[in-house]
């Protein structure tokens, strides 16, 4: 069970006009695991994992989450694939014209048709997962940047996903905020979630991560455990980009 | 200082056509609220429609915006008033005031809408398309009260200009304000019906204009 393929990524291509982002990409990943994936700016990490929602059209390839081909099928069945894949992004993106409970609610309401009461409860489990119950009736305009993006995966994590992708999660907050966003992401990893992660936190890849996985120029370059890619990498690409961002 | 009196208040050529004027605001204000509410909606509509990025059908959008945003609405008011007839088109004074004021007004607010949605992050429509929403829950819950927040101020000043133009319905004889005033003018030979009307204008539009004030001076987001 645990070894089942929980989101698969199969020859995926993405074109923009002529220019080849992503070359073939394939990638499994199990229920459960973690992957970590680094590489240069301009790399094709953002445009992999937008393209794992369709938030970006790949060019050709397939996705399959949770045994379901998310190529395949109409629109509808689209945005009901996509309730089972979570999204975070650098900017956070929360609506700025609701409290934090609307915005954990939002989706849950109109896409899950959960009933307000529903909505409600189990938009405060999760905001007391990511530590912020307190904050249910603030604006995002009043929180830190660690606390919004604690309230995004809130809001993310109520459609009880089957899936959470990140992308750079903590690249756009002050460093002493980092932590406790790393922390949620944590508690996550160890209550089972299946996640995708792209960041530059090698600390958190080394002490969470499954798996870590080098793109650059749109491939794949290398893959392993944190110990294997981050101690005694292979390529040559592999070892100049991680001495490039120790040193 | 008698003369100017007698001329702009005098109190018996008031008391005469004080009714009138009452009757034209009445009328004035009719019209007002129609195209206002007209006007708003067929422009958020529009703008609405035009974020679903469908090229033919925002070439036209786009056309129609142009189009009365350039023409003076009088030219219009006038064409369909008194050209309409011949082709067969007979509409009243106030329903061609009314039409012409409301497609003004919507072509008007459907650009600023529509600059009120293109200035909605793109991020908040990846949230909502990421969290199922699809394009349409995502465009009516998350963009829409962002757009139309950012589209009030510069909406309620060309509210105001437009709704002031019900005075050019005195060029085909609708009764508001200005024409029960030029034609209590003409009977009375005193300047005192227009003084009325300049009183009755205030009443209606300054009360607007400070809520518009107020209205912008609310920007930002409100809290409960
Ligand atoms: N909408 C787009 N149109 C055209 N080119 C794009 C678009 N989005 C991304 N690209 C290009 O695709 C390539 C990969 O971009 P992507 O954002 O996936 O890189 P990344 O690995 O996430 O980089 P970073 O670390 O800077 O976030 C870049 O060369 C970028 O310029
Ligand atoms: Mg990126």
């Amino acid at each position: 069970m645990a070894n089942r393929p929980m989101l698969e990524v199969v020859a995926l291509e993405k074109r923009f006009g002529t220019t080849t982002v992503l070359k073939k990409i394939d990638l499994k990943v199990s229920q459960g695991e973690l992957v970590f994936v680094i590489g240069p700016s301009g790399s094709g990490k953002s445009t992999m994992l937008r393209c794992c929602n369709r938030l970006e059209e790949p060019t050709s390839g397939d996705i399959i989450v949770n045994g379901r081909n998310i190529m395949a099928g109409t629109r509808r069945d689209l945005d009901r694939m996509r309730l089972q894949i979570g999204m975070v992004f650098q900017g956070f993106h929360l609506y700025p014209h609701m409290s934090v409970l609307k915005n954990v609610t939002l989706a849950q309401r109109k896409a899950l048709k959960r009933s307000k009461a529903e909505a409600d409860a189990r938009a405060m489990d999760m905001l007391e997962q990511v530590g912020l119950a307190h904050k249910a009736d603030a604006y995002p305009g009043e929180l830190s940047g660690g606390q919004q993006q604690r309230v995004a995966i809130a809001r993310s994590l109520a459609l009880d996903p089957k899936v959470m992708l990140f992308d750079e999660p903590t690249s756009a907050l002050d460093p002493e905020l980092v932590g406790s966003v790393l922390k949620v992401m944590k508690d996550l990893k160890s209550k089972g979630m299946t996640m995708v992660v792209v960041s530059h936190e090698m600390g958190f890849a080394r002490e969470t991560a499954d798996r870590v996985i080098f793109m650059d120029g749109g491939v794949v370059v290398e893959e392993g455990t944190p110990d294997e890619l981050f101690g005694n990498p292979k390529a040559d690409r592999t070892r100049a980009f991680l001495s490039r961002v120790s040193g | 200082m008698d003369r100017f009196l007698e001329t702009f208040l005098n109190p018996v050529v008031m008391a005469q056509y004080t009714p009138d004027i009452i009757a034209g605001i009445w009328v004035t204000l009719q019209i007002a609220a129609a195209v206002i509410v007209a006007g708003i909606l067929a422009g958020l509509a529009l703008a609405c429609l035009r974020s679903y990025g469908v090229k033919t059908l925002n070439f036209f959008i786009i056309c129609y915006a142009d189009i009365f945003r350039a023409l003076p609405p009088l030219v219009v008011i006038l064409i369909l008033y008194f050209g309409f007839p011949s082709i067969g088109i007979q509409l009243s004074g106030p329903m061609v005031l009314f039409l012409v004021l409301a497609a003004t007004l919507a072509a008007f607010a459907e650009e600023i809408f529509w600059a009120g949605f293109s200035s909605v992050e793109k991020g908040q429509w990846e949230a909502g398309i990421a969290t199922g929403l699809g394009f349409t829950r995502t465009l009516t819950y998350v963009a829409l009260p962002q757009a139309v927040r950012l589209a009030i101020p510069p909406l309620v000043n060309r509210v105001l200009a437009i709704t002031k133009m019900t005075a050019l319905g005195s060029a085909i004889g609708v009764s508001e304000i200005l024409s029960s005033a030029t034609t209590a003018q003409s009977f009375s030979g005193s300047a005192t019906p227009l003084t009325m009307s300049v009183a009755a204008y205030l009443v209606i539009f300054l009360p607007m204009v400070v809520f518009a004030r107020w209205l912008e001076s609310r920007t930002a987001w409100k809290k409960r």
